[in-house]
């Protein structure tokens, strides 16, 4: 359940949303896209304001990427397969045309040698980085990360860091929601701590992870770095 | 009960020599018959799976009743329905099309349930990814969700598509002239059971290649329970 | 609407037919309160059998199970009807019946308690044995409730197609619920006794595929 929620992300900004379990941080990230329905308010993306219902869902979700946390790669296909199905369903992109943009995406995140590779035959950091190449693909003004890396082994979660970092560095603006306060250190723009559906507290990692306004937001921080 | 004697009631060459021409010819109406249910049957219940999967309340309470009421009716009571109580309010129809319409229903009813089943075990991540990517609901279901849950689908799908074709002989009883018609009324008719004999051996040479084969299949898409 | 009523729903007309109607749902109820315990009965056996793991019995156990799938009930009941005559032998028509569709059932449960008895892990065989479990013991006690539990969604569905199989026998006249219904059709040129037997069809077995609806949905879940 969210309460009162204001949130605003200027474009090229990392966005990082932290909070116990609970709090609300999936459910907000969903609504981003819609994948969640607010019940009241409204979210505009780029200039368009999403929840409208006569807005076609389906052609803003294309300016929307979204990564999961448990990957949801469709098994199946393989890797190429996973990328270009929305070029050519979507976009009405033809074969070759989708091939080639999806050939680019997988190489931005370092995976086009494995493009006939089946998910299940992927590592769970290489499944992730084409979950990434998937959203990417479609070009997206926004990238959405629900959790992308809880699902995966420690030695992994670098590989998926190192793709997030780039992107950030080419100007992407993403909103990510995870327990990565190191990566939150360095590269996040703006950290928001949630509690009970709401917004505690925001502003620039410095502050939040060392002199946070509220008790709540330092007994979390300190919690979550004693686990990493 | 002489050996003899059991070869001249039931392989009576001459019997048989009379009546062999109709049972192939029930095998062709057989053959015909099964394949329409099949085409009909199937294509109803995944038309009904994917519409139930769009989620309008009232649209899934008729299809769920649908599904109960002609997984409960006993395939030949349908018939009989058909065939002898439409009629009475000027709907009548041939026994055919009574025997066709019965079974490609309860086919329907079993398929859409199969069909559902299949893809209620795809995982909510592969609907909410594609729609994260701007695929539309249809687009969704058919490229990402039906073909995986069709894996799961195909052993009890053979199984319930032998188990329709066989109530082909149902229609029998409202005198469609497939095998069985022809074997019983032959059988009475020279007071002999060789015709008998011959349909059962026609239906064996129909149906036990495709309970063979089903096996088979079976095998390769191993339902894990 | 006001003919629809007349024809199908016939107030008057059910009365004088309900006493043929209720006499053929008691016969109903009886052949399936012999065919399904036998049944059941004879296709445990089977699966049993095939437990022993003989190449030869198994192959001769598929043959009989693969022969009895592929035949249709009725063609099976028909040929035994018209063909037992010949054979000197005289059944009853309960006996008839019944013979008929217990070799097409017991074949059908055979399949199931098969994939039963298959997908309890061999280890739960080995723990008890090494208990001093005799075989038997072992298989009463150990493997079959297990069996039992795994298949039931498909034991409690092939019991209800049973049920729905005894419609055949008012092909040869047995006096079941259809046979009557029909009788009272022709006997009073209204299409209610017919429509009632339906009727009567469902409310008896809509609970059963409820049921199976539910189990099998669990059995999903819990994958």
């Amino acid at each position: 359940m969210l309460r009162g929620i204001d949130l605003a992300v200027a474009p090229g900004e990392l966005v990082f949303i932290i909070g116990p379990s609970g709090s609300g941080k999936s459910t907000l990230l969903r609504c981003c896209n819609r994948l969640e329905e607010p019940s009241s308010g409204s979210v505009v993306v780029d200039g368009t304001e999403i929840t409208r219902p006569d807005v076609d869902i389906n052609r803003v979700r294309q300016k929307i990427g979204m990564v999961f946390q448990s990957f949801n790669l469709y098994p199946h296909m393989n890797a190429l397969g996973n990328v270009t199905l929305a070029l050519r369903k979507v976009q009405g992109l033809g074969r070759a045309e989708a091939e080639s943009k999806g050939m680019a995406a997988l190489t931005r995140v370092g995976l086009a040698e494995k493009a006939r590779a089946y998910p299940n035959e992927l590592s769970g950091g290489q499944q992730q980085r084409v979950a990434i190449a998937r959203a990417l693909a479609l070009e997206p003004k926004i990238l959405l990360f629900d959790e992308p890396t809880s699902a995966l082994d420690p030695e992994l979660v670098g590989s998926v860091l190192k793709v997030m970092r780039e992107l950030r560095e080419s100007g992407m603006t993403m909103v990510v929601v995870s327990h990565e306060m190191q990566f939150a250190r360095a590269a996040a723009d703006r950290v928001v701590f949630m509690d009970g559906g709401m917004i505690l507290e925001e502003g620039r990692p410095e502050k939040i992870f060392s002199r946070p306004d509220h008790a709540r937001v330092g007994e979390f921080v300190a919690r979550i770095a004693s686990h990493h | 009960m002489e050996l003899q004697r059991l070869a001249f009631s039931f392989f009576n060459a001459d019997v048989a020599s009379r009546y062999w021409l109709d049972i192939v010819h029930g095998m062709w109406v057989t053959t015909y018959l099964a394949a329409v249910v099949i085409a009909t049957g199937l294509g109803g219940g995944l038309a009904a799976a994917m519409l139930r999967s769009f989620h309008f309340r009232p649209v899934n309470v008729l299809i769920v009743v649908f599904a109960d009421a002609f997984r409960a009716l006993p395939p030949l009571v349908v018939i009989i329905v058909l065939f002898f109580a439409f009629p009475y309010v000027n709907l009548a129809m041939s026994a055919f099309t009574a025997t066709w319409l019965a079974l490609s229903l309860v086919l329907a009813a079993f398929a859409e349930e199969i069909f559902w089943a299949g893809i209620l075990s795809v995982p909510k991540g592969q609907t909410e990814a594609a729609r994260s990517t701007g695929m539309s609901r249809l687009q969704t279901l058919v490229h990402v969700i039906l073909p995986q849950a069709v894996r799961l689908t195909i052993p009890p799908l053979t199984n319930r598509m032998i188990a329709i074709t066989k109530g082909t002989a149902l229609g029998s009883v409202v005198a469609v002239h497939e095998i069985i018609y022809y074997a019983s009324s032959g059988a009475s008719e020279a007071g002999n059971p060789t015709p008998l004999t011959l349909g059962a051996a026609a239906y064996l040479v129909l149906f036990l290649p495709v309970v063979m084969l089903s096996r088979w299949v079976e095998t390769r898409f191993a339902w894990k329970r | 609407m006001e003919q629809i009523l007349q024809v199908f729903f016939n107030g008057a007309i059910f009365e004088r037919a309900w006493p043929f109607l209720a006499r053929g749902i008691g016969m109903t109820v009886a052949l399936s309160l012999v065919v399904v315990p036998i049944g059941l009965a004879s296709g445990l056996a089977v699966a049993m059998l095939y437990h022993l793991h003989r190449r030869w019995l198994n192959r001769l156990l598929m043959a009989y199970v693969d022969f009895f799938r592929a035949f249709p009930p009725l063609v099976l009941l028909l040929f035994i009807y018209g063909g037992l005559p010949f054979l000197g032998v005289d059944l009853p028509l309960f006996g008839t019946v019944a013979l008929a569709f217990l070799l097409n059932t017991s074949s059908y449960y055979g399949e199931i308690f098969r994939a039963g008895l298959e997908s309890v892990p061999g280890g739960q065989a080995e723990a008890a044995r090494s208990t001093g479990l005799s075989r038997w013991q072992t298989m009463l006690w150990v493997i079959l409730p297990q069996a039992t539990r795994n298949v039931l969604p498909d034991l409690i569905s092939n019991t209800l197609e049973v049920i729905k199989l005894t419609t055949l026998a008012s092909v040869v006249g047995f006096t079941e619920l259809l046979n009557n219904a029909r009788n009272a059709q022709a006997l009073t040129y209204n299409a209610t006794p017919i429509v009632a037997a339906a009727l009567i069809y469902l409310i008896m077995l809509w609970p059963l595929v409820r049921l199976v609806s539910r189990l099998e949905h669990k059995s999903i879940a819990v994958r």
